[in-house]
């Protein structure tokens, strides 16, 4: 009676799961849909005097591998929507058809065979589940568990030289980086120090609040763009920064229209090219001087 | 008893391999592989406990090795693939077609 009541509970359980698995949108939710299946077929291992092969279920399905599918689901894009293109035509209709009368077609096969009533595990696991198990596995099956060894050996190789991505170019040093940062200097004029700190006259460190220089104005560096723009929707913007903003966004347009004048001016003539020119120059006198 | 046990086995089989054909995720027809797999290891315990024979439960012990060994290749692969194409869709690994 416990077992019918285990096994309806859990049959209805797991075949929702399954077509959760099958018809959810997201993958994340697939995977979780695949773990409580995997749980449910470990009770029913549980309950049909198979207590070893459970555990083995929960430790290396739920734990390993659905572990494994979610790291993997994570890395290459959880949002990553299925397409809804059909390269066959009528493919998932076949499909689904196909499914129905498959199932159709083995449940009518086995609810039609004559099974005498079932011997039970009682007499083979007459010394406990597992040493009996055990017995087997290290006797009639051994050769076939230890080419198991084998196969779990080139499995972990095999991950790693396809997991394994060869570096195309040398890792960028720090003088590497601090040569790009001056280089895009002396091109745009960036800054090549790092972004202004809070200050010493600030009172808060959040992201939102602008960094206050020595003479306590505000740092229009150290004000956050999206978050600046989101404020003014709000209208909760310091009336400081929006008056700095509104100054800097003025003198940058200032100067775009001052260099489309150049450029009009003197077409032939970009006005990058000395600054390459220049910075071409010197590489190979610092490198040397290092040497 | 045993019927119960047989027809869930074989309606998680055909729902595993109606998901292989209909979807085009890769890591999702992986786990409708894996689905499949499972549905055939409820199969193994059951004529397992009907034969009164430990054979079922021994093969089933089996699957779960080469099952785990399957998802790490697998995964990789799929993994390698996102890498160069960028997606993780079946129909876009069709390099061979062309």
């Amino acid at each position: 009676m416990g077992e019918s009541i285990t096994f309806w509970v859990l049959a209805v359980v797991s075949v929702a799961a399954a077509l959760g698995l099958v018809f959810s949108r997201r993958a994340v939710y697939s995977a979780l849909m695949l773990g409580l299946i995997m749980i449910s077929l470990a009770v029913l291992y549980a309950v049909q005097d198979a207590p070893f092969l459970a555990a083995v279920q929960i430790i290396v399905y739920t734990g390993a591998v659905m572990m494994l599918f979610l790291f993997v689901l994570m890395l290459v894009g959880v949002d990553s929507g299925d397409s809804l293109v059909e390269t066959i035509r009528g493919q998932r209709f076949w499909a689904i058809v196909a499914g129905i009368g498959f199932a159709v077609l083995l449940g009518l096969g086995v609810g039609n065979a004559m099974l005498a009533a079932p011997k039970g595990l009682a007499e083979a696991t007459a010394a406990g589940n597992v040493p009996s198990l055990a017995e087997q596995i290290f006797t009639r099956h051994v050769f076939a568990f230890e080419v198991t060894s084998a196969l779990l050996i080139t499995a972990a190789l095999g991950a790693m030289v396809l997991a394994h991505r060869e570096r195309a170019e040398a890792k960028p040093t720090q003088k590497d980086m601090s040569r790009a940062r001056f280089v895009a200097f002396g091109k745009t004029g960036k800054n090549p120090a790092s972004l202004p700190g809070p200050g010493t006259y600030a009172r808060h460190n959040a992201i939102d609040m602008p960094a206050l220089l020595p003479d306590g104005t505000v740092s229009p560096l150290s004000v956050n763009r999206v978050l600046a723009r989101h404020e003014a929707a709000e209208g909760t913007l310091d009336p400081e920064v929006a008056r700095l903003l509104r100054q800097e966004a003025a003198s940058e347009r200032e100067a775009s229209t001052l260099a489309e004048q150049v450029a009009d001016t003197k077409p032939t003539k970009p006005l990058e090219e000395p600054f390459e020119e220049t910075v071409g120059d010197t590489e190979p006198l610092v490198e040397e001087d290092v040497k | 008893m045993t019927t119960h046990y047989l027809v869930l086995s074989a309606l998680l089989f055909a729902i595993g391999g109606v998901g292989v054909l209909v979807r085009r995720n890769a890591i999702v027809v992986f786990m409708c592989v894996e689905l499949m797999l499972n549905a055939c290891n409820l199969a193994f315990v059951t004529f397992a406990r009907q034969n009164g024979s430990l054979d079922g439960q021994v093969i089933a012990f089996f699957v779960m090795i080469v099952a785990a060994a399957e998802v790490v290749i697998g995964l990789a692969i799929i993994v390698t693939i996102f890498r160069t194409r960028r997606s993780a869709s079946v129909d876009d690994a069709s390099l061979l077609k062309h």
